[in-house]
């Protein structure tokens, strides 16, 4: 008989378990079929653990996850696992260690069936630039999923797997939330460690999580939110139990509308929809206060700044002397770095190495680095004047709905203004979280709600009782139903 | 003739039993990369964590030099490719380092002469890449990568090679006193590279410096500012200029060589690391490096003239090194106040027949068989009385041997001094009766005889006699 699984979000699943209706082996073995038949059209999943997830399941599983299949963004480090970053420099590198987040989840009893496709070092907003090829939208598989985590949403959104971890450092989990009609948590920078997450711009990135619902992304956090010592970063901040937090009262909430989401490069069909949303949350009682962030413009240029900069140092490690990709037949050690990582890396990383070693160097750092250095403190100072005054922010996702693979491939700008809404916050280092708002031309648009630091909670706490006013998040993608 | 000057910027190894990002040992001697962790060899996805003691040690010795602790200094990355820096990038302080200025006196002949610091810094060590091992092969050994270095600069204050020696000793005892580094030169616990530039006159504006890497021992570092010092002078006053260039020291020719010039000097791409937080060194951190101070060597010198009423020579002898005084410190508390100088007799036996016979050991004062409480005995037989010079040194010797005490050595070895009036006069009188000859002439006028009566009656006492008593007798018995 072939279960329903596949269509139930996480805490149906828990509730499914904890009634006896269906086995941890059995989830498993659902889900690797549905991975099995779907796979090969999506191209969600760059590693498959299935002798390991079997394994696991035949063994007891305790934890507030016990049970739950998920797959992990190829970012994150699995002890015995490859883990490639979707790129030809890491495409037989295995780590000896977890990431904090990977532990953390097995701790919760959760397992997990594979390794998902993404951009190459999370470098990316459309998944083509992962060197195992594009993810397709499930939606419409001649349309990108959004990236950097595309193979993660793709593979939620499919109903591969009911939930899946991802990476944010400008957008990655929002971006490909809204594209694949998912919700999708990029917590406050600091909330879950960075240990064992391959480093793109540490000061940027962010562990995160794409599931069916808000309460599903609260479940996740909570089990793998809290401080790392094995990340000096990581917050001490205390955790909160967010799924409890989940049925805070909406009424009284003020929600900022940002005017500068509105801009000349929002699809006045995706503005329609923010419309609609923010009606809804002040329905539910939510009190909307106009804002306005005036340098959020900057957010843009201020991210392809800094995030090449860290990035370029971040990817020197990759010399070939260690570990990762070596080229063959060297004859200098000049030869060895310069192969390596030119046969080792893709364009779209080379091209932010050199924007980010350009921006490094001696006589350009002031210009530069140092600059949007400032700009971003001025940036993150206005949005926390601003969340002074109302307790959220509200805005699209992204300025359209999905757009066709290869469609801004010869154009590096466009590619990059896609995240423009998304870029600020993780510059400002702010909890937000995109979920489903509706449709245009029967591709899902995300709404964007952004929170104070380390106020997840009611972040949360409002995206669920959105959904508890809307259906948008129960649609599925018709061909993978 | 030119005006010298020389700055120095010395990498102290600090004596910390993990890594300075991570809980890999740093102990020494260990085969090649068994002490490098997955965060020393930059894995994907690993992350630097402070080292709470390294930073502690570093507010110490900001704080023994009296310089300015940064209440939030930054750690940043220094970039650059080499096979031996595992991440790609050294973890360093830039432009907000942990210890801002301070100084150093150093003793320049009769005069101290006080050293301005620039700052200290905090920062990982690479690995090490062995040239040698394999033919036509590097081979890389990454224990030492990560082990926490503070780097000392000072300013361009140094005027010739003996006040860049004075300056680095005064380092070295200084960062050995607190206990920050164990100041093995030859295993590389303490580095030093040389700034030396020449200009015709102290007013002239600075000449273009040469940077001499990696001296290892106060011998290459003034040979090797000698070697410099000469080279910059020939070229100038062949009308030449000196480049700006980085050079090395080999001990070999005894000569510098350039290792690269300034066009080819690296861009190192300076930035804040993002992977830490900034460097804050609070009021608990600050009190607990206040408590690793000890009294420094400079007071404690000081105090040894005062309280102990040595030299300043000797006090400066005995507190060269924190376990030498230590142990001076031990024997001269045990004996003060029981005899007027015992203080100083102390020092005597410490700085001379104690160092000696470590010397010819080959082993420190930190592994000295005798400990103080013995020496400390011997000193007070000598003070007493109950020892005379040769009979204490060759209690000494035995005590050095053996495990026995002093007065039970003293009795064993009959060593026990004669002063009793009655029986050196039975001495005194037995060589006068021996030696009439020269009794005649010593009463004729010749004076230095007494020696000769003295050295007699002390060798027929079997070494035992008061040689002071004697002397008193004979000039007694001889009526002058």
């Amino acid at each position: 008989m072939r279960g329903e699984w596949h269509t139930r979000d996480v805490r149906g699943l828990l509730d499914a378990l904890a009634r006896g209706e269906v086995t941890p082996a059995g989830l498993v073995e659902h889900f690797l079929e549905r991975i099995a038949e779907h796979d090969p059209a999506l191209n969600c999943f760059v590693t498959r653990t299935a002798d390991e997830a079997r394994t696991r399941a035949s063994r007891p599983l305790a934890g507030a996850l016990a049970g739950i299949p998920l797959a992990h963004k190829d970012i994150f480090c699995t002890a015995g696992v490859r883990t490639t970053c979707a790129s030809r420099m890491l495409s037989d590198f295995v780590p000896p260690y977890d990431a904090t987040v990977v532990r953390r989840l097995d701790e919760a009893g959760a397992i997990v069936l594979g390794k998902t496709n993404m951009d190459e070092f999370a470098m990316g907003s459309s998944n083509e630039t992962s060197v195992f090829g594009p993810v397709r939208n499930p939606w419409d598989l001649e349309r990108v999923p959004g990236g950097s985590s595309g193979g993660s949403a793709a593979a939620v959104a499919a109903g591969l797997v009911p939930a899946a971890s991802g990476t944010d450092t400008g957008g990655s989990v929002r971006q490909p939330a809204a594209f694949c009609g998912l919700s999708g948590l990029k917590p406050t920078y600091g909330r879950l460690s960075r240990y064992g997450m391959i480093a793109f711009a540490s000061s940027l990135d962010q562990a995160g999580f794409l599931a069916r619902t808000a309460e599903d992304l609260a479940r996740l956090l909570v089990v793998t939110a809290g401080a790392d010592a094995r990340d000096a970063t990581s917050s001490p901040e205390a955790v909160v139990d967010y799924p409890a937090a989940l049925e805070a009262p909406i009424r009284g909430r003020t929600i900022g509308v940002v005017k500068e989401f509105r801009d000349a490069g929002l699809d006045p069909r995706v503005a329609r929809l923010v419309d609609e949303a923010l009606a809804v949350l002040e329905r539910s009682g939510a009190r909307l206060v106009d804002v306005s962030l005036p340098r959020l413009g900057l957010a843009v240029p201020i991210y392809y700044i800094l995030a090449p900069a860290e990035c370029s140092a971040n990817l020197a490690r990759y010399d070939g002397v260690r570990y990762g990709h070596r080229a063959r037949d060297v004859a200098s050690l000049e030869e060895l770095y310069a192969r390596s990582r030119g046969e080792g890396f893709g364009p779209e990383v080379k091209r932010r190495i050199m924007i980010g070693t350009y921006v490094l160097s001696h006589g350009y750092y002031d210009a530069y680095y140092l600059k949007a250095e400032r700009a971003r403190a001025l940036l993150q100072k206005d949005f926390l004047r601003v969340l002074a005054e109302v307790d959220l922010l509200a805005g699209p996702t992204t300025p359209t709905v999905a757009f066709r693979i290869g469609e801004k491939n010869d154009d590096p700008l466009t590619m990059y203004l896609n995240d423009i809404y998304t870029n600020a916050v993780n510059l400002a280092g702010l909890p937000a979280l995109s979920i489903p708002m509706g449709f245009v031309d029967g591709l899902p648009a995300g709404l964007q709600l952004i929170g104070a630091p380390f106020a997840e909670a009611p972040l949360l706490s409002v995206a669920h009782r959105y959904q508890q006013a809307t259906e948008w998040h129960r649609a599925r993608p018709p061909r993978f139903a | 003739m030119w005006d010298t000057v020389i700055g120095l910027e010395v990498h102290v190894q600090l004596l910390t039993e993990s890594k300075l990002f991570s809980s890999t040992s740093t102990r020494f001697g260990a085969p090649p990369n068994t002490q490098a962790g997955l965060v020393d060899l930059g894995f994907p996805g690993t992350l630097p964590v402070p080292n709470r003691a390294a930073v502690r040690m570093a507010v110490a010795f900001g704080l023994a030099v009296g310089g300015r602790i940064a209440e939030r200094s930054r750690f940043a990355r220094k970039s650059y490719f080499y096979p031996d820096l595992p991440k790609g990038y050294q973890i360093s302080q830039y432009d907000e380092p942990i210890v801002v200025g301070g100084s150093i006196a150093i003793g320049v002949g009769e005069r101290v002469k006080t050293i301005p610091l620039v700052r200290a810094h905090l920062e990982e060590d690479a690995g090490k890449s062995l040239h040698d091992l394999y033919p036509g092969r590097t081979a890389l050994d990454l224990n030492r990568a990560g082990i926490p270095l503070l780097e000392i600069v000072s300013s361009p204050s140094l005027a010739s090679p003996e006040e860049a020696v004075a300056y680095l000793k005064e380092l070295h005892t200084l960062v050995c006193y607190l206990g920050i580094c164990d100041g093995n030169m030859q295993e590389g616990s303490l580095r030093c590279d040389a700034n030396v530039s020449l200009r015709p006159s102290p007013e002239a504006p600075l000449g273009t410096r040469t940077e001499i890497k990696n001296l290892n021992s106060f011998r290459f570092l003034e040979q090797a500012l000698t070697y410099e010092i000469r080279r910059q002078a020939e070229v100038l006053e062949a009308g030449g200029t000196v480049a700006q260039e980085t050079r090395l020291y080999d001990p070999d020719r005894r000569e510098t060589r350039p290792m690269r010039s300034k066009e080819e000097a690296e861009d190192y791409r300076y930035f804040p690391d993002p992977d830490l937080l900034p460097l804050v060194v609070d009021e608990t951190l600050r009190a607990e490096a206040q408590t690793m101070l000890p009294e420094l060597p400079r007071a404690r010198a000081e105090r040894f003239v005062r309280v102990y009423g040595l030299e300043p020579y000797a006090a400066g002898v005995l507190t060269s090194s924190r376990p030498l005084a230590d142990y001076y410190e031990a024997v001269a508390s045990a004996v003060s106040g029981k005899g007027k100088d015992s203080a100083r007799t102390a020092a005597h036996w410490v700085m001379g027949d104690l160092l000696g016979a470590l010397n010819r050991q080959g082993i420190g004062i930190e592994a000295c068989p005798l400990a103080p409480a013995r020496l400390a005995a011997l000193v007070l037989r000598v003070e007493d009385g109950t020892l005379s010079g040769p009979k204490a040194k060759e209690v000494f010797e035995a005590l050095w041997a053996g495990a026995e005490d002093v007065d039970t050595l003293i009795e064993r070895l009959g060593a026990r001094q004669i002063n009793d009036r009655e029986a050196l006069l039975e001495l005194v009188d037995r060589i006068l009766e021996a030696h009439p000859r020269q009794r005649q002439d010593y009463l004729a006028g010749k004076d230095k005889l007494l020696g000769f009566f003295v050295g007699q009656a002390v060798k027929a006492s079997g070494g035992r006699a008061n040689p002071q008593e004697l002397g008193a007798l004979f000039r007694e018995r001889l009526g002058r």
